[in-house]
């Protein structure tokens, strides 16, 4: 029986759903406040969205951000963020948080040294030290910093890997999932979420799907994918997850933000989304924009008085031209925040718009009209995600 | 230039040499003041540093002038041609006065560029020439409501020669002859003030030289060069700026450039300075530490019975390294042994889990929110967050002591924050003091690491001198 108790820290209320697509526009009620779901959620690693004040990002209408458990382990550590009153009272944020479990910085990051049942052991790079990263100590880590959604230690392979490392990880990933859930300390204030793997095979993946949703955890992340692998095996992944993950938790799709794939992988059922994308790219001057991205920092835009987007409402787009950003690039660090600014409150518009189009019934008009806008012609629609589209129905011209 | 819309209205004049007052008048449509003493607002190309205007207008009592310099703009000369609308407009700035300098306080020159008839600024693309020509077809792109004429200011290196110097004296009163003909002949520079540069390195006929001469040109105030922190020591820079006030009209405002540091600014206003350049801030922020020096000259008998007062309770997390630094603080580039006694370094681990803010009573966004342990988590981390917070509190702290200084002024007090100060270098250093009338006191360095405990002196009165 998969009823939600009332007491549980997550509830998830579904207020539309498109009777063409998979999307759904929901109300995900967090410890922290309310989150509008379709979201995205701007990564915050070291408990600080690079140069942004928690007054801004609120500001924006942000409801939800992560932070990495790997780096605020690591730095300042689990036990100097409970004494400041979790992550929440370290940087003073009082919506709501996510943090990952570290996993998938023991692969992208550092020197792996190996990973078997027990764990994930790796060199510190910070003493050389060697560390052992085991779903307790995730859990225990994540309890330390107080997040509202916490994720598994998911036993972690690129998705361009294939072959007998696939399955096992997969497997381990279920067994991690059930050591995760006995480890939380906190199951009544802490949502702990699993993470489904299986890379890009649909027989691994079902396997996946199968058992974990069989444990009682109030959300799921689809995993493992989001890491160079083709886009046209990425979106089938994506859409047979939300075919078999339960209609009434929220779907969180790890690693994805560029604008097309949070649009169609909406329409596949997806809730939630998390990316470093857009703010690391505003850093480099590149803003997005509804068709495509602007390089700040071009000699083009040296003269270009206008601002970003005309149409854009966010504090950067309201002040200042493209001409001032270019120049300021030159002078001072407040150019990047400038951008992050303006991308976040793009990520979060855009999540804002398709929502309402599910709520108003007119979500399939929205992509259409959201595909021509980025596109200079139909052409150019990405092959990957005029198939996915056609999948739930959506036909492009 | 018709007479000037500027109007230094002084309400005080203390011992003859420290004003108090308000220069009004400024802007285009004169609707704008500043009181002095006081600091203008640094900026890079219009932006206070890490700053956009959500985070900048946490700031209460912002500067009502924003200081932008010719280094950071002549690069933009032909955007801002085409743009037609000036820098205010096209920084999107929207009620403030742009005051314009030539140099970057915060930022040094490389000596040996200038010429009898050029000076040079480095931009991000490297050095721009400038005759007064170009100087001032910048400027009418810039379109300031106030700027400096050009001068000859590469005399703050110490032992420069009388006749170098001379000629830094002519060739500015030349510049400044040249830039107001052409700025009396320019329609775009109408309503538009221009402030005359005082030269004369350290040479006492120089300065008095430069300052009579100045003053017989139609500028609406006096720019201060040459002083720069650690060209020269206070005593010399004091006995130079009063040599100079002594030629300059009581009614026009004098504005001291490159000196920022609390203690010389005292010392300076003493000597007759209304205006300074507001880098000191953006320096501390950019060598990761937070002001904290204290300012407090209220009479509350409760602290007053606690000797000492609240100096060295403030410091108490004793800003240990300033000793290790030149006593005039030499200007580098952010270097930590740059710390001066007035602010505290957040990269040390003592702050790791400091859970206060960084001043105690700060109103400031960064005091307001956020935490000694979280600064220093953010610096650690080389988080970018760090400069946004440090340079909102610094600045804070900064305008708050202004406001200090002149109720300071106001009130017959200066002597009591003058004693703070002193005190606070005292502390850093050894000294051995001849009082006049006090106890003499031997301080010891307090270059000390934790394993000495703070060190409380149990006077209620040390007064030191130079």
């Amino acid at each position: 029986l998969k009823t939600l108790c009332v007491a549980s820290p997550l509830t998830l209320r579904i207020v539309a759903e498109c009777p063409v697509t998979k999307a759904r526009a929901c109300d995900l009620i967090l410890p922290h406040s309310a989150v509008s779901t379709p979201v995205f959620m701007p990564v915050g690693t070291q408990g600080t969205l690079k140069g942004i004040t928690v007054d801004q990002l609120d500001g924006l209408g942000c409801q939800i951000c992560l932070g990495n458990t790997y780096h605020l382990g690591m730095r300042p550590g689990p036990d100097l963020i409970e004494k400041a009153n979790g992550l929440h009272g370290f940087m003073n944020w009082k919506k709501n948080l996510l943090t990952d479990s570290g996993g998938f910085q023991m692969v992208s990051l550092v020197e792996l040294s190996e990973v078997n049942e027990e764990g994930v052991k790796f060199k510190s790079p910070y003493d050389g030290k060697e560390i052992l990263l085991s779903p307790e100590k995730s859990i225990s880590i994540q309890n330390s910093l107080g997040s509202d959604i916490m994720m598994q230690l998911d036993d972690v392979v690129s998705s361009t890997v294939t072959g007998p490392r696939v399955e096992e990880a997969m497997h381990r990933s279920i067994r991690w999932l059930d050591r995760c859930i006995a480890a939380n300390k906190n199951p009544d204030k802490q949502n702990l979420f699993a993470i489904i793997q299986g890379g890009l095979n649909a027989d691994l993946r079902k396997a996946c799907l199968d058992e974990m949703t069989q444990r009682n955890v109030p959300g799921f992340a689809i995993g493992g994918l989001s890491g160079g692998e083709e886009k046209d095996d990425f979106w089938r992944m994506v859409t047979l997850s939300t075919d078999h993950l339960p209609r009434e938790k929220p779907r969180y799709l790890m690693g994805v933000g560029y604008a097309v794939d949070l649009v169609v992988c909406v329409a596949l059922g997806c809730d939630m989304f998390d990316c470093v994308f857009p703010t690391r790219t505003a850093r480099f001057g590149s803003a997005l924009v509804p068709w495509g991205s602007l390089q700040v920092k071009h000699k083009q835009y040296a003269k270009d008085f206008q601002p970003i987007d005309p149409d854009c409402p966010c504090p950067t787009c309201k002040r200042h031209s493209r001409a001032y950003l270019h120049a300021l690039f030159k002078s001072d660090t407040s150019a990047m925040h400038h951008i992050t600014i303006h991308n976040i409150a793009y990520q979060l518009t855009l999540m804002r718009s398709v929502r309402q189009s599910i709520v108003d019934g007119r979500f399939p008009e929205f992509i259409r009209s959201f595909m021509k806008q980025m596109f200079p012609s139909p052409d150019q629609y990405p092959s990957w995600a005029v198939d996915a589209l056609a999948s739930v129905n959506v036909t492009l011209e | 230039m018709a007479g000037s819309r500027i109007k230094l209205e002084l309400s005080r004049v203390v011992q003859g040499e420290s004003r108090l007052g308000v220069l009004k008048g400024l802007g285009r449509t004169g609707q704008h003041c500043l009181e002095v003493p006081g600091c203008l607002l640094y900026s890079h190309l219009g932006t206070v540093p890490h700053l956009t205007q959500d985070t900048l207008h946490t700031l209460k009592n912002i500067p009502a002038v924003t200081q932008v310099t010719l280094s950071s703009v002549a690069e933009h000369q032909e955007v801002l041609q085409e743009f037609k609308g000036g820098f205010k407009k096209f920084a999107g700035l929207h009620d403030t006065v742009v005051y314009c300098s030539l140099h970057d306080p915060a930022a040094l020159c490389p000596p040996g560029y200038t010429t009898n008839k050029t000076v040079s600024v480095w931009g991000s693309g490297g050095r721009i020439e400038l005759t007064v020509a170009k100087f001032m077809a910048i400027q009418k792109t810039i379109q300031p409501d106030w700027y400096q004429s050009m001068a000859d200011g590469e005399t703050w290196q110490s032992n420069t020669s009388r006749k170098r110097l001379r000629k830094s004296v002519d060739r500015t009163l030349a510049h400044l002859d040249e830039c107001l003909t052409i700025h009396q002949n320019s329609q775009d520079l109408q309503g538009v003030e221009v402030f005359g540069v005082v030269e004369g390195g350290d040479i006492l006929e120089e300065r008095a030289r430069s300052a009579r001469e100045t003053a017989k040109r139609p500028v609406a105030g006096f720019c201060l060069d040459g002083f720069q922190t650690g060209s020269m020591d206070q005593t010399l820079r004091t006995q130079l700026i009063k040599a100079i006030a002594k030629e300059l009209p009581e009614d026009k405002p004098r504005l001291l450039q490159g000196v920022g540091r609390p203690d010389e600014v005292l010392a300076c206003v003493e000597a007759g300075v209304d205006l300074f350049e507001g880098f000191f801030p953006f320096q501390v922020t950019e060598r990761g530490c937070a002001l904290s020096f204290s300012f407090d000259i209220s009479l509350d008998p409760e602290r007053a019975g606690r000797a000492p007062p609240a100096v060295l309770e403030l410091n108490d997390d004793e800003t240990c390294r300033a000793g290790e630094g030149q006593p005039n603080g030499e200007v580098t580039d952010g270097d930590q042994t740059q710390m001066t006694s007035f602010e505290i370094n957040l990269k040390d681990k003592r702050y790791h889990d400091d859970f206060r803010p960084l001043v105690e009573g700060c109103g400031c966004y960064c005091c307001v929110n956020h935490q000694r342990a979280y600064l220093h988590h953010l610096l650690v981390t080389n988080e970018l967050l760090a400069g946004v917070l440090l340079m909102i509190h610094n600045t804070a702290h900064y305008i708050g002591f202004f406001s200090t200084l002149r109720e300071a002024l106001a009130n017959d007090k200066l002597d009591l924050l003058k004693r703070r100060q002193v005190i606070l270098i005292a502390t850093s250093f050894s000294v051995t003091v001849t009082p006049d009338g006090f106890e003499s006191a031997a301080l010891s360095h307090l270059g000390m690491e934790s394993k000495h405990p703070r060190v409380k002196i149990n006077m209620t009165l040390i007064w030191l001198q130079e």
